[in-house]
């Protein structure tokens, strides 16, 4: 499908949809029933089979109009992680139940997969699912839970097996937060508010056909989930956005600060977020392309979060005195996430997680040796043996 | 600040097949014992090299436009081939002479003299230098070679790409600025001398009454941009540098074994090699985006001086970690570590210093310091 044919579609779907007197729900579903919604999705399913590197356009067309949309930044887990999974692994029942208001907002999702116990070993959750009739009953704890306490469900990965191998023993279910066994508990950081929950599981109850993907194969899915996760944190856009964006602007805004040392620390920093972007560029071109993307979405997570960690170092520097101020400790529960809001000191303790959460820069750089380079694998003592075995 | 174009940054089917050729050549024709041997003054391979390359592949007017009897390509294909050149620390003058001299004749292209110049490089028959210190950035000051009486004297140190080449391409000082003149490698006293980098041999050239032929009279804008295209195109040869340095470094810590295993298999060398291919793959990128600006002439100011920057850190970086992390073998005269090592560093301040490049962005993306602090 072309572009043309695409702002063909539009204008015919802005001509019978007006988006100034359409109520908002209404009109999110009608985009996601005319298959405008997410163009590279099949058609059924919001989308159309087109090339998705259109997509852009096409909000483009509908932001153009002050048509509303589906407030992106508040369902990132379930637009980013959750529904290409859903696509890849889902039955027709699923994806039509499930993927249409999750599109609209109506329905917004979050990740139950780090627990305690299981951090950078994801294949050691504990998690456990037990099969009972036509469902599974669910007991355990998950941690750093963006948006739980808004969310309706959740994309889970739970043990079902045992006895197996830890990665082969475990099952990938969407699980409805409503239930009454689920317990949120907001869990305050280091920039003093809640951005994560502690999600206490206890006896949640599972229908079947709630399970994505074969039983035992839920380490396979949700590393489609996490592979997504790597691109879209890593990913570049326009020049000067992000962190150093923010940053050059501190310094535009604030001559009196600036000394000749900080220019060639900032210098060096703007040149590397600008090869950041440059090979985020590309990367979004190969995979256009149909190459294949994870190892380059890994080296792209792992300049980004060495970039914006100085940068966000620097830029409290930069402030002096100001830099030694911070605006608020109160504890509070923020819909929307955002790396780069609020104050220098804010900016600067939220980074520190950019090398941490989706993996780690030291697993990243393991996954880079050993499955890019071909560099020999550590050595795993959980290897073989069922999980029930291993020490914990 | 300005959005940055939408460049195509995947190689087309013409570049690829360019590098497999040239690749196959250097393969063949430039093994790395005959580089180390330049340094003990062996310069054969320099001498039956170029000339393969130059004539037999047609790299040597690659640029040049195919009215002027040139291959017509642009600086996405000139990229490539530097890529494999810094790849292999193949010891020729493409950059010197195709690249960096040519884009300067490039812009004179209206005067007789210049346009026969571009013709016998395409042809092959001729090979040009651009008479500046190899250190010499788009910002830099150029030497002062002055003309009395129609003739030309003065001298300048450390310049790249002059022993080869029998053409020179000369600045000149005048009253109201910068012109650029033609001199024939006969007309001056064309010294080598020993360098960082004998695969890159430079050499002081002194003239001393040489007859010049005008060429351009008001030509330091044509030497500046030649040389930002300069800097932006050797951020190819770096990426490839630093590519080698990253596999041959792979390639040797997957056999050589340390307390009864491989030694690349150690968490403390595996991090390592992953941070540095995370540089060689941003490297890459970032050469390739310069030279695809630079063929496209958009972006070309901040594409080229990032690329610059980057890569030159990226090269030397790289081929610092391989010595390291090959440990005692890599400080070796049998092993080619060294060669890259001293390729990288001299690189780094080819066509101007990462800082320069970085002091020169600063005005552009405007991210000055100003007036200091009261």
């Amino acid at each position: 499908m072309t572009i043309d044919e695409l702002r063909r579609r539009v204008a015919e779907f802005l001509a019978a949809n007006d988006p100034g007197t359409t109520d908002r729900t209404d009109f999110l579903r009608a985009r996601y029933d005319a298959g405008l919604a997410w163009v590279g999705f099949p058609v059924g399913h919001g989308g159309l089979g087109a090339d998705q590197a259109l997509q852009p356009e096409v909000d483009r067309l509908f932001a153009g109009v002050g048509a509303p949309d589906n407030d992106p930044a508040a369902n990132g887990i379930g637009l980013g992680m959750a529904a290409p999974t859903i696509l890849a692994y889902g039955t027709e029942e699923q994806k039509r139940r499930f993927l249409g208001p999750l599109w609209t907002g109506e329905e917004r999702w979050c990740q139950l997969f780090s627990e305690p116990g299981a951090g950078s070993d994801l294949a050691n959750v504990s998690t456990r699912a037990v099969r009972d009739g036509d469902g599974w009953v669910v007991n355990g704890q998950k941690v750093w839970t963006s948006q739980a306490q808004n969310a309706r469900f959740a994309i889970l990965v739970a043990r079902t097996d045992p006895d197996a191998v830890k990665h082969a023993g475990l099952t990938y279910f969407l699980c409805d937060m409503t239930d009454p066994g689920v317990d949120v508990r907001p869990l305050r950081q280091i920039t003093g508010e809640a951005e994560f929950n502690e999600v206490f599981l206890t006896d949640v109850r599972i229908p079947d056909t709630q399970r994505l993907g074969s039983e035992g194969e839920g380490w396979r899915v949700a590393n489609t989930t996490l592979n997504n996760e790597r691109v879209s944190i890593g990913k570049g856009g326009e020049r000067e956005t992000g962190m150093i964006g923010r940053v050059a602007r501190t310094w535009r805004e604030h001559p009196d600060r600036r000394t000749p040392q900080l220019q060639e620390r900032l210098l060096r920093l703007w040149v590397e977020a600008e090869v950041a972007r440059i090979t985020g560029v590309r990367l979004v071109q190969k995979l256009a392309d149909g190459q294949p993307g994870p190892p380059e979405g890994s080296v792209l997570k792992l300049l980004f979060a060495r970039n914006a960690q100085e940068l966000s170092g620097l830029e409290v520097e930069l402030l002096g005195e100001d830099g030694l101020r911070y605006s608020d400790w109160t504890m509070v529960r923020p819909t929307h996430v955002e790396f780069t809001g609020r104050d220098a000191g804010f900016r600067y303790l939220r980074a520190k997680g950019n090398s941490i959460e989706g993996g780690t820069s030291e697993i990243i750089r393991n996954i880079v040796a050993e499955r890019v380079l071909g560099l020999p694998a550590e050595h795993r003592a959980d290897k073989d043996r069922p999980w029930k075995e291993l020490a914990r | 600040m300005s959005s940055a174009p939408d460049l195509d940054l995947l190689p087309s089917d013409v570049e690829t097949a360019l590098r497999k050729t040239v690749r196959a050549l250097l393969a063949d024709r430039c093994p790395t014992a005959a580089v180390t041997a330049m340094y003990d003054g062996d310069r054969s391979l320099a001498e039956a090299l170029w000339p393969a390359l130059a004539a037999d592949l047609g790299l040597a007017g690659l640029l040049v436009p195919e009215a002027f009897g040139g291959g017509g390509a642009s600086a996405v294909e000139a990229a490539a081939v530097l890529d494999e050149l810094g790849r292999a620390c193949a010891p020729t003058p493409f950059l010197t002479s195709s690249v960096v001299a040519t884009s300067v004749l490039l812009s004179c292209a209206d005067v007789d003299v210049a346009r026969e110049a571009l013709g016998s490089i395409a042809a092959g028959d001729r090979t040009a230098a651009l008479v500046v210190p190899l250190s010499t950035g788009p910002d830099a000051s150029l030497p002062s070679i002055t003309e009395t009486d129609g003739l030309l004297s003065g001298a300048v140190r450390s310049v790249a790409g002059v022993i080869e080449a029998d053409l020179m391409v000369v600045p000149v000082r005048t009253p109201a600025g910068v012109a650029v003149h033609l001199v024939e490698s006969a007309a001056a006293a064309i010294e080598p001398v020993v360098s960082l980098d004998m695969a890159r041999q430079l050499a002081d050239v002194t003239l001393d009454g040489a007859v010049g032929r005008l060429a351009l009279a008001d030509g330091e804008a044509a030497i500046r941009s030649g040389l930002l295209a300069g800097a932006g195109l050797l951020a190819s040869e770096q990426a490839g540098v630093a590519r080698w340095c990253l596999e041959q470094t792979v390639a040797y810590l997957k056999v050589r074994r340390q307390f009864g295993r491989v030694v690349g298999g150690f968490q403390a060398i595996k991090h390592r090699l992953a941070d540095l291919y995370a540089e060689v793959e941003a490297a890459s990128a970032a050469a390739r985006y310069a030279a695809a600006a630079l063929a496209a002439s958009e972006d070309v100011e901040i594409a080229a001086r990032v690329a610059a920057s980057y890569c030159s850190d990226v090269a030397v970086h790289a081929a610092e970690e391989a010595v390291q992390l090959c440990g005692g073998i890599a400080m070796t005269w049998e092993y080619p570590a060294h060669l890259y090592l001293k390729r990288a560093k001299a690189d780094q301040l080819a066509w101007g210093t990462p800082s320069a490049h970085r002091a020169a962005l600063a005005d552009v993306v405007n991210l000055v310091v100003g007036a200091p602090p009261a």
